[in-house]
């Protein structure tokens, strides 16, 4: 039976690529690679790489990264400094010119109060770049913690995590913001932040939880175990990178979410407190008027989609530089 | 090395008990386990291994309702330099075996001796140290390298993991040697898993099993996830590197032909046990086990006429489930030997009472009350 097989035979055309024939090798198996020439590809001599520095390679280049780099810096400087751009008071307003359209000085129009579209809709982007932003970074930094953790260790601390989960999903969001929000004095935007990463983690626990065991399960994670290696090393080597994607896309789409969320508690008169400045609220006031001053709504909206675009295509840029197979 | 496989292998062997973990006893580990072992001693001894993975019933208070047996009480000795390979259908508990020697999964009961250090006892320093000297090839080489990271960093991952190893300025060149050492272009350390081919990837996990200098490579079907003529290639390959570095081999697969070619001793398994085990002479010209019989005869002939002239062993019925094995013997539903005494009295792993002390090679451990030689690759 064995000197039948086909392989036995050391002398055979098959075999003979086996042992000793290792440099044969890579033209026959090595069909699929594509050689780059050149020193992109590196050559023995060239520099130690790895996922992290090739991804930053490849986002340096991406058009699609840079644009909304550039325009996600923008709003950080005119949230650092809105006087930069626009030199008036966002407060002060005159009445006689409510609802007014487009007039020298005054590009953007007047709103419903008499205030300075203009004015208002850059000054308006700390707060609603504070709140998206911060939100954001809290919701995935708790979720993805919590429900990495539980999603690696399992256990009893995965079941009492995915109970919680369960609770907070079962409360409805304005309700919620209701009740939490008019016991908070405070006019800051903190309390709005701190409302939504509490009700907002729990979706993106559960993500991070069902990718984690997904990657987890995979043989390299097994073989990395069988080397020694330790359960941070396991964490932050081989199952982040592998079960980041679904959570860097849900989170910048929920960036959005965050930022037109705040605007709806402040509608309800349990976000922020009038003299604050925010897209949230001018576009809940300027709703009203949509038919007769449709400026009034067009300005704020455009920059909260311009904004919330800007973070989902650095979301999706950052996910594609981080998988290697799509380069 | 033939002469010693001869030996029984119920024999407990004389060992160091390691019971607790403080200091001293930890060192005197690390350093038995460091030690070398010449040329045919056994390396590593299998005593009565049990893998029972429970069955539990309700959400929040889960009750245990039984257990599937994936590996009920197997033992069997691993000689250093040589090839075990193990046999056996899907199901049978031959991946558990394997990772219960890596300690991926901690055993139920029973003990693996690794030069005399019960290895399902270690932890720490210790089992570090045995991971050192243990090292693994997956079977699937898609899912066994991270997708996300070079062949660099996979394989100079176990110089992070055990920094004693390789200097840190001297890494990137040991990993260099590695690639070349495999068969590989040293120019790919910079490329990701997905640039190669299935034979390719599983020569990076080939690496990097070998990138520790282990004794022991425990190979879990390293090539059925391949091309027949990728398979021989990785296979002489893995018969290279055994002579070049003096491993010890644990072939595990369910390809018969594939298990002769590479194996000094072959075992085969059954629903949790060993069935039968001995030289590739013993096993393939000499079984004595009926199940080994209708496994061999199920072997294919590329012959036309050598297959009209053999005789086929056709088993009726399923495997049992392991979460409830027959009583007595595992084989005795399918075995069309099975007497009463089949199902009062578990035959144990030895060597027939009727070709003991022969000089016959069908005088090899077979765990069956009723043995008899029967030749079936062979037969005319």
């Amino acid at each position: 039976m064995p000197e039948q097989q086909p392989w036995e035979d050391p002398s055979g055309a098959v075999a003979g690529t086996g042992a000793g024939g290792a440099t044969d090798l890579a033209m026959e198996e090595g069909g699929s690679l594509e050689k780059t020439p050149g020193g992109e590809d590196g050559g023995p001599a060239g520099k130690p790489r790895s996922l992290w520095s090739d991804a930053w390679r490849d986002l340096r280049r991406n058009p699609v990264f840079i644009i909304s780099g550039l325009i996600i810096l923008f709003l950080v400087v005119i949230s650092v400094w809105p006087s930069l751009i626009a030199s008036q008071d966002p407060l002060s307003c005159d009445l006689g010119k409510a609802q007014e359209g487009s007039q020298p000085g005054h590009p953007f129009g007047f709103d419903g109060q008499g205030c300075d579209v203009y004015t208002r809709t850059v000054y308006g982007a700390r707060t609603s770049v504070t709140v998206g932003v911060c939100a954001t970074l809290g919701v995935s930094l708790l979720g993805s913690v919590l429900g990495g953790l539980a999603g690696f260790f399992g256990g009893a601390w995965d079941a009492v995590l995915s109970r919680i989960t369960d609770v907070f999903f079962g409360i409805p969001v304005v309700l919620g913001g209701l009740v939490f929000l008019s016991v908070v004095t405070s006019s800051t935007v903190w309390p709005v932040i701190g409302f939504i990463v509490l009700l907002g983690w729990p979706q993106i626990a559960r993500i991070a939880r069902g990718s984690v065991i997904t990657a987890k399960q995979n043989d390299y994670v097994q073989a990395a175990r069988a080397l020694g290696a330790s359960n941070t090393r396991m964490l932050l080597r081989h199952i982040t990178p592998n079960a980041i994607a679904p959570v860097i896309v849900v989170a910048t789409i929920a960036l959005g979410t965050y930022i037109s969320l705040e605007a709806t508690l402040s509608f309800l008169g349990v976000g922020l407190k009038p003299p604050a400045v925010s897209w949230g609220i001018d576009i809940s006031a300027a709703s009203q008027y949509i038919r007769n001053a449709p400026h009034m709504l067009l300005w704020p909206a455009g920059a909260l989609a311009i904004t919330v675009l800007a973070f989902i295509m650095l979301g999706d840029a950052v996910r594609d530089a981080l998988d290697p197979k799509l380069r | 090395m033939a002469d010693i496989r001869k030996e029984p292998a119920d024999a407990t062997p004389n060992v160091t008990e390691v019971a607790t973990v403080d200091a001293a006893t930890e060192e005197a580990a690390v350093a038995a386990i460091d030690a070398p072992v010449s040329q045919g001693e056994p390396i590593l001894q299998v005593r009565n291994l049990v893998k029972h993975f429970p069955l539990t019933q309700g959400i929040l208070f889960k009750k245990q309702v039984g257990a599937v047996k994936a590996v009920d009480g197997i033992s069997f000795d691993l000689y250093a330099g040589e090839t075990l390979g193990i046999v056996g259908e899907s199901g049978c508990g031959k991946s558990t075996v394997a990772k219960l020697l890596m300690t991926l999964e901690r055993a139920t009961a029973g003990e693996v001796f690794y030069k005399g250090q019960d290895i399902t006892k270690l932890s720490g320093r210790a089992l570090k140290a045995v991971r050192r000297n243990i090292q693994m090839v997956f079977q699937d080489p898609y899912t066994s390298l991270n997708p996300r990271m070079t062949v660099g960093d996979i394989i100079g991952e176990t110089f992070e993991i055990h920094p004693e190893v390789a200097p840190k300025g001297d890494r990137r060149r040991k990993v260099q040697d590695l690639l070349d050492v495999v068969g590989l272009n040293p120019e790919y350390i910079n490329r990701y898993p997905h640039q190669f081919s299935g034979g390719q990837r599983q020569r990076i996990g080939i690496a990097r099993g070998l990138a520790l200098n282990p004794e022991i490579i425990i190979c879990d079907e390293p090539v059925s996830a391949l091309d027949v003529s990728v398979q021989a290639q990785v296979i002489n390959l893995m018969a290279k590197l055994q002579d070049e570095f003096n491993l010890s081999y644990l072939f595990i697969a369910h390809d018969l032909s594939i298990v002769r070619h590479i194996s000094d001793r072959v075992g085969v398994m059954y629903l949790g046990k060993m069935a039968e085990i001995g030289t590739d002479v013993q096993i393939y010209d000499h079984p004595t086990h009926p199940y080994t019989q209708a496994l061999l005869s199920a072997v294919p002939v590329p012959d036309p006429s050598a297959r009209d002239n053999r005789e086929r062993i056709i088993l009726s019925g399923d495997v049992p489930s392991p979460a409830n094995p027959p009583s007595g013997c595992r084989f005795r539903t399918r075995c069309w030997k099975a007497q009463d005494k089949c199902s009062t009295e578990m035959p144990l792993l030895a060597i027939p009472e009727r070709f003991k002390g022969g000089e016959t090679p069908a005088s090899h451990e077979s765990a069956c009350h009723f043995a008899e030689e029967k030749d079936v690759v062979h037969a005319a």
